[in-house]
């Protein structure tokens, strides 16, 4: 069975900086996997070239067997790849509500003619609702993004990634900035949205969350994937330990 | 009644003006300083085409197509550059389209063309033509506010990053918008030519760009009755006053000054939060 994401030997140059070296994994449809490693690691470089932002010096990057290469951000996601962004950016001139049903008429805005002869959004405003309801924050449905704190407005992100029905959803450190009990209540909730088949990959600093629901890591150090496997396993790994938390640290 | 019906004309060619600008600036949130440009090249192109022969209103279409060329080529441009540098690049389109014309002689030079063909109607035949188009714009764009276009433009105006990780091609979107609102601003220009009969380059000028700004400033970025309110106001008060006509620049950079330090959403956002207020009271 081929994988639903191969990433095969992706190297990104800045000038003389190496930030990624020959990096290469796979996810599997249906999988969870957590994406770690320490500050300047070069996580987010390897999930900038997944999305498209960033053009690899080498490597590739496919999505069900297609690759994604010279596609920009929205053929990406149109082709399957949903984006929660680190930094979130809702359109704050639009209620919550409508953050996710823009995201969930994309059979309207493929095409602009398109968009300009639809009209109706009773239906996309509908399923935006179970959306919001399906990540916790329905009874908010009408508030404008800026009056909502920052847990309601990373659950606003995720429902605007899942209205666009991906394939595979890359999540850029959606716990940062939460309280442990908002964390965890996010964190379960991704966990929940896995259950039901959606495959993710997962980049987060929270450790703890991401060993209590991500059964496979990928760990990358200066660059370099220094750890793929079960999560048990990779964490016991001494050169994971030592270059992730710190020589003689338990974890 | 015959000065009356001239004013009322002019207005309602500055209603389909603005609200080409409305479509660019106010929708979908791309700024332009040229504008007058485009009315420009529909001012010239319907003079040109009607003197060679073709017919009223075919000409206007003419004016529409042309204007709508040259918006596609400086849309090109606000897929390179945004905000405050599209606004210098739409500014030097301006500049541009004045420069040419006034050195091209088959364009009439500083002396611009004169005896252009009337429309064929009676001036109050004309003013009911021009008024049915302002409805028809009017009645278009508060459709497309209302679309998916008008959703996805919003959503651009709003944040173009956000806008592209929710799957929309932002360029395509914004060419459209730039076709469609320049292409409106041409007609707008062949009705101005057929109204006045007589074109020069001073009538597509920077402070025409800035006129009709103000008026989309001024009615509220985005709103369709606000917009048009204060393009029919603002038209109306330089001609019925001779002062404010003579300091049109100064009233209207006074005005954009005023409503963007004290009322950035304009009439339009005045009149919804009234109407807010009201609601809740009751």
């Amino acid at each position: 069975m081929s994988a639903l994401l191969s990433v095969a030997d992706i190297t990104v140059r800045f000038g003389g900086v190496e930030a990624v070296s020959n990096v290469s994994f796979d996810v599997q449809d249906g999988e969870l996997l957590g994406f770690i490693g320490p500050n300047g690691a070069g996580k987010t470089t390897m999930m900038r070239v997944i999305t498209g932002l960033v053009t690899p010096t080498l490597g590739s990057v496919c999505l069900e067997d297609r690759d994604l290469g010279g596609l920009a951000v929205f053929r990406r996601v149109q082709r399957g790849l949903g984006l929660a962004q680190q930094i979130v950016r809702p359109f704050n001139s639009f209620s919550a509500l409508d953050n996710v049903a823009l995201a969930a008429g994309q059979r309207h805005t493929a095409r602009p003619m398109r968009a300009l002869f639809s009209f109706r959004r009773a239906r996309e405003r509908a399923k935006a609702h179970e959306l919001l309801k399906l990540v916790g924050i329905d009874h908010v449905a009408d508030a404008m993004p800026p009056s909502l704190p920052l847990g309601y407005r990373k659950r606003l992100e995720l429902a605007r990634a899942l209205a666009l029905g991906p394939r595979l959803l890359l999540l850029d450190e959606p716990l940062a900035g939460l309280n442990q009990t908002e964390a965890t209540a996010l964190a379960d909730t991704i966990a929940d949205l896995n259950q039901r088949g959606l495959a993710m990959i997962l980049i987060e600093h929270n450790l703890s969350e991401v060993m209590r629901i991500c059964p496979r890591l990928v760990v990358q150090d200066n660059g370099r994937k220094i750890g793929d496997g079960p999560a048990e396993s990779v964490m016991s790994d001494p050169l994971v330990r030592s270059a992730y938390l710190g020589t003689g640290e338990s974890g | 009644m015959g000065y009356e019906i001239t004013l009322a004309t002019s207005m309602c060619i500055s209603v389909v003006f603005a609200l080409s600008l409305n479509l660019i600036t106010g929708f979908c949130g791309q700024i332009s300083l040229g504008h007058a440009a485009f009315f420009g090249v529909g001012a010239y192109t319907a003079a040109l085409s009607s003197q060679a022969g073709l017919a009223f209103p075919l000409d206007l279409l003419a004016a529409a197509a042309a204007a709508a060329v040259f918006g596609f080529i400086v849309g090109l441009s606000s897929l390179r550059v945004r905000h405050d540098f599209l606004a210098i690049t739409t500014m030097g389109f301006g500049f541009l389209f004045l420069g040419v014309v006034r050195q091209q002689d088959w364009l009439g030079g500083e002396m611009g063309i004169s005896a252009i063909p009337g429309s064929g109607l009676s001036k109050l035949g004309y003013l009911g033509f021009v008024a049915a188009v302002a409805v028809a714009v009017a009645l278009f764009s508060a459709y497309l506010k209302r679309s998916w276009l008008g959703f996805s433009f919003a959503a651009i105006a709003d944040d173009e990053d956000t806008a592209r990780v929710v799957a929309l091609d932002v360029a395509r979107y914004k060419l459209l918008a730039f076709v469609l609102g320049t292409a409106i601003a041409g007609i707008a220009g062949g009705l101005y030519a057929h109204h006045v009969r007589f074109i020069s380059p001073d009538s597509f000028g920077f402070v025409e760009s800035i006129a009709v700004l103000s008026m989309v400033i001024v009615g509220g970025i985005g709103s369709v009755p606000g917009v048009v309110f204060a393009a029919l106001v603002l038209t109306a008060l330089p001609l019925w006053f001779q002062v404010i006509e003579d300091y049109k620049l100064l009233l209207y950079s006074a005005l954009l000054f005023i409503m963007m330090q004290l009322c950035e959403d304009g009439i339009g956002g005045l009149m919804r939060r009234l109407m807010q207020g009201r609601r809740r009271t009751t």
